[in-house]
Formats: C-alpha cells, structure tokens, sequence
C-alpha cells in the first residue's frame, strides 16, 4: 500500500477513461463531447507516460508520444471547435440529437 | 434426247412451280390474267418435264431396282459422340416417284387451268395463283425427296400452303378456324413425324432414303426390336394426320372451307396422299415391324369404315366428297399395312384421277347454283349441266368400283391382296365399305343431278376452262385403271416392295364378288333415292334409327369430343397452371420482396443516424474484439474476424 | 518502487483530484462550470507527471492544455451559446445505455489492469536526471520526420480551422 506501482496508473487511467467515454456517448452539446475527448487522450497520456517510467525509463519512448498525441489534441480541438462553430451557423444548433445526418 | 435432259434434270420439275410463285409474288402481282397465265404456264412445262421423266423410268427396268439419284451435300454436322452427319439434297427418281410425279403435276396442270374458270373476279386472283404454285412445287419436292429431311421441309411446306389455301377466304370465319385446325392437327402429328426422323438418324446415322433402306435391312447391327418398333410408329403418326387417318382426319372435311380448286388439289393429288406416300417409301421400315404393319393396316381398314359410314347421311356435297377421300385413303393405308406397294399406290393413281374429278364437278355445280351445297337442294341439274354430269356419273362408277372404271381394277387388287394376305375380317371391313361407298356416292348423285329440277335454282354449263379438265379427267377416270388389270397388269411389274408378287392367277370370285356389291349399292341407293319420289323409306329409316343417324350425322362427335377434351383437360390444366403460378410461384417472389421489405422496416429502425448512437454500438464492437483477442488468443481471433489481424 | 510516503500520498491526493474533476466535468449542466473543471483536472495531471519524472511533459500540459485548448473552448462557447448557460450541458436519450457500455469497458479494462503481470514488464531503473534535453535531441535525431510532420499537420489544422469556421459568403443566397 505505501508503494505506487504501474497497476495503480493503468487503473487511474482507466477510469479517467471511462468517464470521458461517457461523457462522450451521453452529452448533448458538441463541445462538450469535444471535452470528453481530451479527457480520454489524457487517460491514454498517464498510460503513455507511466509505461515511459516503469518499462522503458531511458528511451523516452512513452514521453515522446505522449508529446504527439498532444500535438494531435491541440489540432483536433482546432479543426473540431471550427467544425462545430461551421454547423452551428448552418442549423443555429449544436445539440447532437437534433442532428440525424448519418442516414443520408 | 430430250428423255435424256428429263431423266437427268428432275429437279426442274418442282422448280418451275416454284419460280412461278416467286415471279407472281413479286413482279406479276397487280395483272392477275399474267399470274395465272405464269402460273398454268409454269405447271404445264414442269408437267411436260415430269411426264418425259416418268417416261424415261418406265421404259429402262433398272431404275426399279438401282433408283437415280442426284444429290449434292447440304451441310455436315459434326456433334460430339457422334459420328459425322452428312445430309443431301438430291432428286430420286425410281417408278414410284416417277408415277407420283407425273400425277402430281399432270392433275394440278388441269386443276389450276380450272381454276382459272372458277376464281374469275377474285379479288385474290393472281395470290390464289401463287399458292397453288407454291403448293405444287412443296409437293413434287416431297415426292422427289432423296433425303428424308428434305422430304420434311416438303412436308411442312406443303402444311403451310393448305393453310393459306383453305384460309384463302380469310373474311370468313369459318374458313380462318378450318385453316387452324388444320394446321394445328397436322403439327400434332408432325410431332411424332419428327421424333421419327431424329430417331432414324441417331440409330442409323444417315437420312438418305436409299442408304436408310439397307441399313434398316439389317437393323439389328444398329438397334433393337423394341426401338425399330418405336421408330415405325413415330413415323406412321405423321402420316395419320396428313393422309386423314382416325382419329386425326377431323381436319380434312373441314378443310372444304377453301375454295373447291383447293379442295381438289389437296383430296386428290397433293397433301393428303403425301402421307400414304411417306409410308409406302418408308415401307422398308414398316416391313421389318409386323406390329406396324398391323397397325397400319387396321387403322386404314378403321378409317376407311368409319368414314364412309359418316359419309352416308351428309348432306353437303363438298362434305361427303371429303369422307369419301378419308374412306379412300384408308383403303391405300390397308393395302401398305398389308404389304402391297403396288395396290396402295394404285389405288392413289386411280383416286387421283376420278376424285379431282368429282371434286371440280362439285365445284362446277357449287359455281353454278352460287355455293348452295346441299345436295337435298338440288336436283334435276343433268339437264342444264350436262358435261359436269356425265362426267360426275363416270366418276361415279369409278369410284364404286363398276368395271371396267379406273376404281374397280385398284379396289380389287387392295381386296385382292387383303384376302391373300389371310386378313378376313380386315377384308370384310373394306369389302363392306365398298358398299357403302357405292352407296353414298350415288345418293349424291341421284340427289343432285338426277330426280326433280328445283325451280329456284338457275344453274348453267361452266365456262371451257372449268370443263376441259372435267373431260380430261373423266377420261382418266375411265382408263387409268386398265393399266393394272388382273390380265395385264403393267403396274405390278414396275411399283413394288420386295418381290414383284402378283402370280398372275386371277381371282375371278374377289372381282366378281366386288362388282355384285358395287352394283348392289347403286342399287340400294336407287331404290332409296331416285324411285321413291318422295323419299318416305329414307325418312321412315332415318326416324327409326335415330340414334345411329344422329351419330353418323354428327360425326360420331369426334370434334365435340375434341373440343370437350380441350376444354376440360387443356383448359383445367391451364387453369391449375394459372392457379399455380398465381399462388405459388407469385407466392414465392412476393413473399421474398415482402420479406425483404419486413426485414428492411426492422433494420430501418435501427439507422437512427446519430452519431452517438453509432459510437456506442462501435465501442461495444472494440470491447467484444479486446475480449475475443484476450480470451481465444490472437491466432483464434484473426481466424474469427476474417483474417482482419 | 517509490518509497517516499509523500510521492504516495501526493499520487492519491493528485488522482483523487483528477477523477473527482474529471466526474464534475461529464456532470456539470453548465458547460462553462465543465470548462473550469478540465483545467483543474488538466493541471491535477501535469502534477501527476511531475511524479512520474516527466517535467517537461507537465509544462507542456500546462501550456497547451490548461491553458490552450481551455481558452480555446471557452472561446468556442461563447461564440455559440446565445440561449440560457445553466441548461447548457445536459444529458441526452441514450444515458443509461452508456452508463452500461462504460461499466462493461470498466469491467474489461480493470480486470485487464488487474491481471497482467506489471511487475515482470518493469525495468526497475529510475529515469535520467536531464530528460528533457534527451527528449530534445531524440526530438530532432531520431524523430526528426515524425516532428516535422507534426508541425506541418499543425499547420494544415491551422488553415482547415480558418477554412472551415470562416463566414461562407457566396451562398447566402441559400
């Protein structure tokens, strides 16, 4: 109990996993499925970083990653944000469930 | 010389009609005296050919026994499995055909110089022309025929022409429902015809008429007995169409919807004399097989019976001549089941003659009296009509069988050779006939032209055209018949099968015998007919057998019976077809589209279009695969996803 | 491995923040009271990768995330939400049917964390001291391509956002 081991990271990751997950599935406002998204990516940092720690300590490998996933983020919420604020001016909405488009 | 040119160019004979029907039907239309002068014109010469052909046969003995023959590829057919098929066309010219060919052509010349006298003022004049053309020319092909394939494109040819022929006067409904039947009978049977042939072809691998023969010989290097036995009737169906056998002759009486030419041509010399032609050439065949030559005996003798027992109590003239040509044909069937070639073949010669000749008197009087045809209407005509007349009455005796008339001598021998044969009760059945034909006939005649003038009636001689070939033919009628006489009989000595088989003994009671009951008929029907003034017997006869008269009268209701066949068999069927296609074939591609519907409105609420939605059941979709490749190992999972890893 | 009782404690501490935010974050109707949350979380987890040796990382998170892409949310929020704020982040139809589907990921992903042997993968050697000037050179040796490729997807991202969120004039007329 008194030591922190790589099990108690994966766990934390999971979980912050989990919770972005269902905020992704069950929110109703685009930005906020846009947040839970970062949340996810920020579980999958811990778990990058912490196997960077535990397994690979000298190659930085995980540390690397962690920085072009990122990178990858901060594009995503850009190109997303635009997305989003696009729809928003076509529909004068963001709410997920009046948008059925994926039938057409 | 010019015998020489005949003998070697019998091709030209079938041709020449046959250039007439395309030069009518494409350039000589619009002038119909051209058409028809094209047409005699063309019939003459190819007649003028054929009867030097047939001259040059009868006078060389060895064409008997090594037929000429011409015949030039066609195509090869090379199936696999099979051994390579060569089919010719070619001309045959043996005594049969000579003899066939020169009657053919002879008849049809007087038949359509007749029919120049009596289609006058036709709208259809100068396409009536190019029928009969057509006509003669399908059937000096089919009796020309080298090759048994090229005798049934003949065949079908010569069905096709008495379908435009009896349908001529297509305005008329019965005359379009006639041409049907006939057409449609006549296909049933070609059917059986059909399957004959391919049957020869597969087992013997040939369809030469000569090459056909000598295998058949010694069928048993190629087949069996039950197969050859299967092959003779396949073949024998097609002629009991075309010749008017039971049960297939309901065509042929009415086929007298077209005009009497046609009539004439088809019951004399043409279509329905190719049947019994076919058999005698395929005698061959027919020999090998006793059944079927039993069976073709026993149908003809049937035929010849029933016919003529229908023909007694008709009343329309052009009617009973058809019974009578069913009866008759029946009677050359009997003499080829019985064996005799020379008597089947004979007795065609001499028909030919003296029923053309009756028919074109029958026309002659129905142009007279303006298509009245029922003979109790008539009477008296002998007077105003003279030459139709007589020359009807000469038929007449021919006909019956009186001597020394062309019909008494062919009678006789199929008699003759029926009772040598050791058929008694086939000869009692065709003896009785001759009966009855003796019989009708003359009620016909005593009917029509003899007995009181009706005062309605206006009737005239017919123009020269119509009665030329009346004398001609009457002529015939007379003579023909000396050719094949018991004292001096030419005609056995050159139309035979086998052996040449008469013995030149003379069966003085079978010509006596055949004469008394010739005589005995007439007599009957005098006393019936012409003496009764009023016809009292008749009626008081006709009353107390009803029944019988009503099942002659109507036909023993083989057409009804026909009709009722078709209605409850055909038509049920097709109406249990019908039901089933409407329930269970509909039935089935509906019920896929209405499952494909169904199962397209379920899924359909399934595609809800959002986006959450779908990443909810995705994120199930990469659970079950984490599970699946965790659990089951990587190897099992990649197997389990299609390879995907 | 880490011995020291504050590492362990500041490990519950730092996680006990990150979920609780993270929670308040899905929670939250008010989608600006979210924002918030995420970068409390968001710095809760640049302290957690203080404990995991990576500083530069932590900085990084700081910089981009607390301080970036949260600005850049709010800005997107603003620009968008017109209608009352407090209703502005709610739940949709479909909540308990992801309540069950996130279960079952937890279920799977704990028994996973549970079960597999860590202890036979870990190296058991502490992180060099100067990692951040060897992430700067395997940045710019080894990984060179992938970083270039990085800025240039930057850059698209960049103009694809300018594209994207421009004002469409030539169809007003639809």
């Amino acid at each position: 109990m008194l030591t922190i081991s790589l099990t108690h990271y994966v766990v934390l990751s999971a979980i912050l996993f989990s919770i972005g997950l269902f905020g992704v599935l069950s929110k109703k406002n685009a930005i906020s499925v846009l947040i839970c998204i970062e949340l996810m990516l920020n579980a999958v940092n811990i778990n990058l970083i912490a196997f960077s720690k535990y397994i690979t300590p000298n190659e930085f490998i995980g540390q690397i990653f962690a920085i072009f996933v990122i990178t990858v983020a901060a594009a995503e919420v850009g190109v997303g944000l635009a997305i989003i604020i696009a729809i928003y001016r076509n529909k004068l909405s963001v709410n997920l469930d009046e948008f059925d488009w994926l039938k057409w | 010389m010019l015998v020489e040119f005949a003998l070697h160019h019998a091709w030209l004979v079938p041709l020449l009609p046959a250039l007439a029907f395309l030069i009518i039907v494409f350039l000589a239309r619009p002038w119909p005296k051209l058409s028809a002068f094209i047409s005699v014109g063309g019939m003459a010469t190819a007649c003028f050919f054929a009867t030097l052909a047939a001259y040059g046969v009868f006078t060389n003995h060895q064409y008997t026994e090594h037929p000429l023959v011409y015949a030039a590829r066609w195509l090869t057919l090379g199936l696999p499995g099979m051994p390579e098929l060569q089919i010719n066309v070619g001309v045959q010219l043996d005594p049969t055909s000579a003899m066939m060919l020169f009657m053919v052509s002879f008849i049809a010349t007087f038949i359509q110089l007749y029919s120049v006298g009596y289609m006058k003022g036709d709208p259809g004049f100068s396409v009536f022309f190019s029928y009969l053309s057509l006509f003669a020319a399908s059937m000096l092909l089919l009796v020309i025929s080298s090759n048994l394939l090229q005798m049934f494109i003949a065949w079908e040819l010569v069905g096709l022409c008495s379908y435009l022929l009896i349908g001529f006067y297509s305005h008329k409904i019965s005359a379009r429902e006639a041409a049907k039947k006939a057409f449609v009978t006549c296909r049933v049977a070609d059917f059986g015809l059909l399957l004959g042939i391919l049957g020869l072809v597969i087992t013997f691998g040939t369809l030469d008429l000569v090459e056909l023969s000598e295998r058949v010989a010694n069928f048993r290097e190629y087949t069996t007995f039950g197969t050859m036995t299967l092959l003779a009737i396949l073949v024998f169906i097609g002629p009991i169409a075309k010749s008017g056998q039971f049960p297939l002759h309901v065509w042929l009486p009415d086929a007298m919807e077209g005009p009497t030419p046609v009539s004439a041509l088809i019951h004399a010399a043409t279509m329905v004399v190719a049947g019994v032609y076919l058999v005698g050439r395929m005698l061959f065949l027919f020999h090998e097989v006793p059944v079927a030559m039993d069976l073709v005996a026993i149908t003809g003798a049937f035929t010849a019976l029933f016919a003529a027992t229908i023909a007694i109590t008709q009343r329309e003239i052009k009617r009973i001549l058809a019974y009578s040509t069913v009866s008759q044909l029946g009677y050359m069937m009997l003499a080829l089941g019985v064996g005799s070639l020379t008597a089947g073949m004979f007795h065609m010669w001499t028909h030919a003659f003296f029923k053309a000749l009756m028919f074109l008197g029958a026309g002659s009087v129905l142009h007279a009296l303006h298509h009245k045809a029922d003979v109790w209407e008539m009477g008296g005509l002998v007077k105003k009509m003279p030459i139709t007349s007589w020359t009807f009455v000469i038929g007449g005796l021919a006909i019956a069988g009186i001597p020394p008339f062309a019909g008494f001598w062919s009678k006789d021998e199929i008699l003759v050779v029926t009772l040598n044969g050791g058929h008694y009760i086939l000869y009692a059945m065709a003896a009785f006939t001759a009966f009855l034909t003796a019989f009708y006939m003359w009620r016909l005649i005593f009917l029509a032209f003899y007995g009181e003038e009706k005062p309605e009636n206006h009737p005239h001689e017919s123009p020269w055209t119509m009665c030329v070939p009346l004398i001609v033919l009457a002529a015939g009628a007379m003579t023909v018949g000396l050719l094949g006489t018991p004292w001096n009989n030419i005609w056995a000595e050159w139309i035979f099968f086998g052996e040449a088989h008469h013995s030149g003994e003379i069966a003085w009671g079978a010509m006596i015998s055949s004469a008394v009951i010739a005589v005995a008929g007439i007599y009957l029907a005098y006393t019936l007919y012409l003496k009764d003034k009023e016809k009292v017997k008749v009626k008081a006869l006709a009353e107390r057998y009803k029944s019988l008269y009503n099942l002659s009268f109507n036909k023993y209701y083989i057409d009804e019976m026909y009709l009722w066949f078709n209605h409850t068999m055909v038509d049920g069927s097709a109406k249990l077809f019908y039901l089933f296609d409407i329930y269970v074939v509909d039935g089935i591609v509906n019920g896929l589209g209405g499952f494909g519907k169904l199962s397209g409105e379920g899924l359909r609420v399934l595609q809800t279009g959002r986006l959450q939605n779908y990443a909810l059941v995705f994120f199930l979709g990469v659970l079950a695969i984490a599970v699946l490749m965790v659990f089951a190992g990587p190897s099992t999972a990649s197997l389990v996803l299609g390879g995907v890893m | 491995m880490e011995t020291s009782i504050y590492s362990v404690l500041a490990f519950y501490v730092l996680a006990a923040v990150i979920l609780g935010s993270a929670i308040l974050v899905v929670s939250m109707r008010n989608i600006v009271h979210s924002v918030l949350f995420l970068a409390i979380c968001f710095i809760a987890m640049a302290g957690l990768f203080l404990i995991l040796d990576a500083a530069y990382l932590a900085v990084i998170q700081v910089l981009v995330y607390a301080g970036a892409v949260c600005i850049m949310i709010i800005f997107g929020v603003m620009l968008i939400q017109r209608t009352d704020m407090k209703q502005s982040n709610l739940f949709n139809r479909q909540t308990f049917m992801a309540g069950g589907v996130v279960a079952l990921t937890l279920a799977v992903s704990g028994f996973f964390a549970g079960t597999t042997a860590w202890a036979d993968l870990a190296a058991n050697t502490p992180v060099p001291e100067d990692s951040l000037g060897q992430i700067g050179q395997l940045l710019l040796s080894k990984y060179v391509i992938p970083f270039e490729v990085a800025a240039l997807l930057l850059l698209v991202a960049l103009v694809g956002a300018i594209v994207l969120a421009k004002e469409v004039k030539a169809n007003v007329d639809d």
